[in-house]
């Protein structure tokens, strides 16, 4: 545990002397700030719908995420294993689990910071809106978009074990992450236990019919902590198996 | 302390290293001598604990390399012959933050302290990116040093130095070597006989010699060869110094340069100066030609027998996958 969270301090704190953290918080207030602004400014014109926070959450996890999370996670270990001080790592009494398991947390309390950040998004509008917004569909979906970002940056995590190189592990972390996005279309297409599984494993399913809506069914959460736990546990088995080579 | 017994380690079907086998008792300080390729960097990599074994094994202090890594890893300082260093840390934060991956008490303090030992502290919130080749790789011996290891691996450590950082990191080895026992790897063999009581020498993945300095450099000549500088006739003076008992063969090596051998174990540079001032001649220079390592690689590898798979001498490994 104490060596989890060394490491984890260790990755957080360097995202704030990186300029592609800042780049990508500058992209992301900027997106749904000018996405909010125009929805208020449209909604006061015509008067045809009212503005929600629905719409931010869309657009945090797209395409805000599918970029962000790859562009994260892509340095993990890709760069500690480039620059050689993967050596030091794998030579100090650290297991590693907790090395994997710890530059996940890292990342993953960069994203909560970004999440948090965009709480004012939501201060602005209730503020706007009568009679305010929405209050369970703010907590289930700032309870989704932690979860769904906890399974992202892990999948991330996992595919930057693999490389040397940072955009061979940003374009590899981004296939998956589409692919798991985009997994539960084909359900349409056959039936019987094969959709089940195919809907199961969507990213996507587990998110919109329920955070979004304002749900917080217990199967969606087990799915995305088991996502997390899989990928992390396939990331220690990757750096075992780099010193196997 | 080390004991390695028919280690070997192959990356996929080449053999970086076949069945060494060496010990290394508490309080020595050893050197790994060998040229590029020769698996020391392999070797060093499997005591430290980075990867295991093909084939063997491998116990420090008793705790084997492989079921008790943890342990292992816990009494092993060790630098890397890529000194890793984050650029964007200072030295102090990175010190810190390997001081806390060790669980180290009072950090700080300890911190500070090793800062002071490899005499960096002007340069202690220096990012280590703005640093010097010499600084960093001093950097990497402070991160090797900070638990006080029982044990201190350090590949290549004088590479890349200033000589008078050299000299610095050579006495700060032989003053941990007091303490602690040291095994480095140095392609440079008056470094090895400066620093160390033992030597291993390996070449393409196999141990060719192993004696303490003195006895490797005696055992390899049979005798002990000297040059000596002079104004005048050198080839007079070689005849003269050829006639002196103890002295097996002398020869003038230029006109102003005599070389001679004498048998192990006598003293003839006494008698070889006083011939030579006796003769009217002006004595410059006297001193011992020792062998380079490269003489000595050559006379140890023309005993071998020719290695039998020729991809062997090939340059270091890099074990990791391409990508």
């Amino acid at each position: 545990m104490h060596n989890i969270w060394v490491i984890a301090k260790r990755e957080y704190k360097l995202f704030f002397i990186s300029p592609i953290a800042y780049g990508l918080l500058f992209v992301t207030l900027l997106t749904l700030g000018g996405f909010l602004f125009l929805d208020i400014l449209y909604a006061t014109q015509t008067q045809a719908f009212v503005p929600n926070i629905q719409r931010t959450f869309q657009l945090f996890i797209f395409p805000l995420l599918f970029l962000s999370v790859p562009a994260i996670t892509m340095r993990t270990l890709a760069e500690e294993n480039r620059a050689g001080t993967l050596e030091l790592l794998l030579t100090a009494p650290v297991t590693d689990w907790e090395l994997v398991f710890g530059k996940w947390l890292g990342t993953f309390f960069f994203f909560v910071t970004s999440i948090a950040l965009t709480l004012v998004y939501p201060l602005i509008l209730n503020s706007i809106v009568d009679p305010g917004i929405d209050q369970g569909v703010l907590i289930s979906g700032y309870i989704g978009l932690i979860l769904i970002t906890a399974a992202m940056s892990a999948i991330g995590v996992l595919v930057s074990s693999f490389f040397r190189n940072q955009v061979a592990a940003l374009l590899v972390t981004f296939g998956v992450i589409i692919l798991f996005w985009v997994i539960g279309s084909p359900a349409q297409l056959v039936d019987g236990v094969a959709a089940d599984v195919l809907r199961y494993l969507s990213l996507t399913e587990h998110f919109y019919d329920s955070f979004l809506i304002g749900l917080v069914r217990i199967q969606d959460v087990v799915y995305y902590l088991s996502m997390t736990a899989i990928a992390l546990f396939l990331g220690s088995i990757s750096v075992e198996a780099r010193r196997w080579r | 302390m080390i004991r390695v017994s028919n280690l070997t380690k192959d990356y996929g079907s080449r053999r970086a290293i076949s069945d060494l086998t060496f010990n290394i008792e508490k309080g020595e300080i050893v050197a790994f001598l060998g040229p590029n390729g020769a698996g020391k960097t392999t070797t060093m990599r499997i005591l430290s604990g980075y990867m295991p074994p093909s084939q063997g094994i491998v116990e420090v202090n008793g705790f084997d390399i492989i079921e008790q890594s943890l342990e292992v890893r816990r009494l092993v300082g060790y630098l890397p012959e890529t000194v890793p260093l984050y650029p964007d840390l200072s030295v102090f934060e990175y010190l810190k933050f390997m001081a806390d991956l060790r669980k180290i008490k009072q950090a700080e303090d300890r911190v500070d302290e090793v800062i002071e030992m490899v005499r960096l502290g002007d340069r202690s919130n220096s990012y280590i990116g703005n640093l010097s080749k010499g600084m960093r790789q001093r950097v990497g011996l402070a991160q090797a040093l900070l638990h006080k290891p029982e044990v201190l691996i350090l590949d290549e450590p004088t590479i890349g130095l200033d000589p008078a950082q050299i000299i610095e990191v050579r006495n700060l080895i032989r003053e941990v070597g007091r303490e602690h026992t040291v095994l480095l790897s140095t392609h440079i063999l008056p470094e090895a006989q400066q620093v160390c009581s033992r030597v291993l020498i390996i070449n393409k993945g196999k141990i060719v010699a192993e004696d303490t300095t003195e006895n490797l450099q005696n055992r390899l000549t049979g005798s002990v060869r000297f040059r000596i500088r002079l104004r005048g006739d050198a080839s007079a003076a070689a005849q003269k110094i050829g006639q002196i008992h103890g002295v097996l063969h002398a020869q003038a090596a230029d006109t102003d340069l005599v070389e001679f051998e004498s048998a192990p174990g006598q003293d003839v540079r006494a008698e070889a100066a006083r011939v030579i001032v006796q003769s009217g001649l002006d004595l410059l220079e006297l001193q011992p030609a020792s062998l380079s390592l490269e003489d000595i690689f050559l006379q140890l590898t023309q005993e071998e027998e020719p290695a039998p798979t020729p991809e062997l001498g090939q340059p270091e490994p890099a074990p990791e996958m391409e990508a």
